[in-house]
């Protein structure tokens, strides 16, 4: 080797030396580097990787893996993995991969259901979604279970749970034309919707549940009342033709209203929340007193009952308090008559106190049905009646009232369920008995007999005046003549020139003059008593006209 | 020792850059006396440094296949895309010449570079003979189509630059590019600093 350099390079030039070369070890720097970067990707990845969880749905319709987002307030919060049908092929299992920001969002009251483009009567939403396609929205619970199996909604929820208000129950008897999502008004403000319906377990009522958003689910107090503002109101009353509804909206689509019973509320207060109302058919209904438990009641009529029907109201005392239900003849073998049985519907709480005060008597004797004061109520003179309420069209109701001079009821039993209220013939039967009677006794009247008796009577008359005109008038005149002739004489004397007359006067001018002088004495002797023995003193003075004045002191002092 | 001598054997030494033949002498920092390139007899290091460069590479191919490279967004429908989405859907969609293209350029030729690349460091190491003209020819060939490995990061560049019309139609990129043209960059290094002489460093006992 040596030879060969120093045969071969002799002529050949030397490399210079270099500054210092950097070790090459450093090259491993960028693998690390590269590593290191690969390292932090994958860290990174797996620390924002929330849980998985899964959704099924009815339909995949607008789903699509790796693509359709899950949204929570418009922010991506996850995004669909996969899709595949459930076991059994009945269900669409959507796996979510949920963000590591959002996995909270995956408790067991989370609900998520498919954003699409819906049109309804209660208005248009998802519109967005017809270009960027379907979403998979959330409603995030507030449990802090976890959980990772859903099942989500076909239709989006009617209320959130962060939005803010009260639910509540309304039970109703149909559900109308109501709908999730139909509007609640107050006073004609949209306060709330519909969120759930559900048939009742019995199948003979329906149980929905609204959400009044705050601030207005406030005014839902213990005296308000629900009804069913769908469709049109239209009544006739002296004011004219009324024509009422909530909104066009709720015209067609259906919704509920509600509002302060009418009258004052001492105590009022807003109620909790899933408080229980009764969803009423109209306003009106609403508005009334609250019915309470019905009663069922039955009374017997032996007269006929024409005008009558069901739905017929019945009234105590002209108040309404129930209404007619049945109707149903009977035979009764030992008197061979037909009663009618009338069955009726009472809420004995439209009387209002006078309800609640017999309950309370009856509850401080330990009588649980009022079956009791019922019982002394009949005693007084309860009383049943068909009393005609329309005299054209000869309409009947059932009038209950108290008739003391009732007849007392015979066949009232007070253990009898459903309890049998006795009856007395009603007014316009009393009436027309009662007319018939008069005209019964009209008849009797023998006005034959009265008419002779009557024309024998008036020839005697007849004599009689005759009689008179020819015997007594004449010597009535003759006396009548006497008498005129007496009272003419007596009038002369009378006369103003009359000598009678004038001697009188002088007469009565006498007397006077000798009354005077006799009262001059007694004054006289009054002052000086004894000038009846010893004469009249000769330096006394004489006494003055108006003496008296004087005088009468002296005499009052006298005695 | 039938062939002709090597010029390590001869006691010389070429410079890469000028040619400028000098004598070796066995100095540890050697430099051209003509150009001033540094001398070496073989690249230093050469194999140790390809194979940093390629497990480098290697490790960012991954997220370039895995992580989105693109974004398109028509109409409110966005579309995030890789590698292989992009090219699974120009196929399905009715493009299959395109999607051949886009398929050979991103996925083909970047693991084919690495078969290479790993093959060419592998057989030097063992300083086998085996088929050594083939392994220059292959060694050429990943030279040459290292320029047209970008195509993938042309084409996002491209596509980003031109298409942005708002809610109609828009395409943005997204990291996955990035550390695609990372790897092609360091495919490209790998390549350059692999010594193609260590192909026939090798006995020659049985050429």
């Amino acid at each position: 080797m040596t030879e060969n350099q120093s045969s071969l390079g002799g002529g050949l030039p030397e490399p210079v030396v270099r500054r210092k070369r950097v070790n090459a070890a450093w090259i491993w720097l960028v693998p690390v580097v590269a590593a290191l970067i690969g390292l932090s990707l994958v860290i990174s990845a797996w620390r924002e990787r929330g849980p998985t969880i899964s959704i099924s749905f009815e339909t995949a319709q607008g789903l699509e893996s790796g693509k359709t987002v899950v949204k929570y307030k418009d922010v991506v919060i996850g995004k669909v993995t996969g899709i595949r049908l459930s076991e059994d092929h009945s269900k669409v299992i959507v796996k979510v991969g949920l963000e590591k920001s959002a996995s909270g969002i995956a408790v067991s009251d989370s609900r998520f259901w498919v954003v699409r483009p819906r049109i309804g009567l209660g208005g248009v939403s998802g519109i967005d979604t017809l270009l960027s396609g379907s979403f998979i929205g959330v409603d995030v619970g507030k449990s802090q279970q976890t959980q990772n199996d859903f099942v989500g909604l076909e239709n989006p929820p009617s209320v959130l749970h962060d939005s803010r208000g009260k639910s509540f129950t309304l039970h109703a008897g149909d559900l109308g034309s109501l709908d999730i999502g139909s509007p609640v008004f107050y006073r004609r403000l949209q306060v709330g919707r519909v969120a759930s319906y559900k048939l009742d377990d019995d199948g003979k009522g329906v149980t929905m549940q609204i959400f009044v958003d705050s601030p207005y689910d406030s005014f839902v107090t213990n005296e308000s009342r629900f009804w069913n503002a769908s469709g049109v109101d239209v009544s006739i009353s002296a004011d004219g033709l009324k024509l009422n509804t909530q909104s066009l909206a709720t015209v067609l689509a259906g919704g509920v209203a509600f509002n302060d019973a009418p009258g004052p509320h001492p105590t009022e207060k807003p109620v909790p929340e899933n408080t229980s109302f009764t969803l009423f058919d109209t306003q009106s209904n609403a508005m009334a007193p609250p019915d309470g438990e019905p009663r069922y009641i039955v009374m017997r009529f032996d007269q006929p009952v024409r005008g009558l029907a069901v739905d017929s109201p019945v009234e105590f005392r002209g108040i309404n308090f129930g209404h007619v239900v049945s109707i149903r003849m009977d035979y009764d073998e030992k008197t061979s008559k037909f009663p009618i049985y009338v069955g009726a519907l009472i809420y004995p709480e439209r009387l209002g106190r006078a309800n609640a005060k017999l309950a309370e008597i009856a509850r401080s004797k330990g009588d649980e049905d009022m079956s009791k004061v019922v019982t002394s109520l009949v005693a007084q003179g309860l009383r049943a009646q068909a009393k005609v309420g329309n005299l054209l069209t000869g309409q009947l109701f059932i009038s209950l009232d108290i008739e003391p001079k009732a007849p007392k009821a015979v066949d009232y039993d007070p253990n009898a369920r459903p309890l049998q209220i006795p009856t007395i013939p009603g007014s316009f039967d009393k009436l027309q008995e009662q007319m018939a009677e008069i005209v019964d006794k009209i008849n009797k009247i023998p006005f034959d007999a009265i008419g002779n008796n009557l024309n024998h009577t008036l020839a005697d008359l007849d004599g009689t005046i005759k009689q008179l005109n020819g015997d007594v008038l004449p010597a009535f005149k003759t006396t009548l003549n006497g008498a005129n002739q007496t009272l003419g004489t007596a009038n002369n004397a009378l006369a103003a020139d009359s000598p009678l007359q004038q001697s009188l006067s002088g007469t009565l001018q006498e007397l006077q003059r000798m009354a005077r002088s006799l009262r001059t004495l007694t004054d006289y002797l009054n002052a000086q008593p004894s000038a009846l023995i010893r004469g009249r003193a000769k330096d006394a003075p004489p006494p003055e006209n108006n003496g008296s004045s004087t005088a009468q002191p002296q005499q009052g002092s006298k005695p | 020792m039938s062939a002709l001598p090597r010029a390590h054997e001869l006691g010389l030494i070429g410079c890469h850059v000028c040619g400028q033949v000098c004598r070796d002498t066995q100095i540890e920092d050697a430099a051209c006396p003509r150009c001033g390139s540094s001398l070496h007899r073989r690249k230093p290091y050469s194999c140790v440094r390809t194979w940093a460069l390629l497990i480098a590479a290697f490790i960012f191919y991954i997220p370039a296949n895995v992580l989105p490279i693109m974004r398109t967004a028509s109409l409110g429908d966005v579309d995030d895309n890789t590698i292989l989405s992009g090219v699974i859907e120009l196929w399905v969609k009715g493009s299959p010449d395109l999607a051949v293209i886009v398929f050979t350029a991103s996925i083909v030729v970047p693991m084919m570079k690495f078969l290479v690349i790993s093959t060419l460091l592998l057989s030097a190491l063992r300083g086998t003979n085996w088929a050594r003209r083939q392994r220059s020819m292959l060694y050429r060939l990943v030279e040459f189509i290292g320029y047209w490995s970008m195509l993938d990061v042309f084409v996002v560049a491209l596509l980003t630059a031109l298409v942005q019309f708002g809610f109609f139609s828009q395409v943005e990129p997204l990291p996955g590019v990035v550390y695609f043209g990372l790897t092609v960059i360091l495919t490209m290094l790998a390549s350059q600093s692999f010594d193609p002489r260590l192909i026939w460093d090798c006995k020659e006992d049985d050429d």
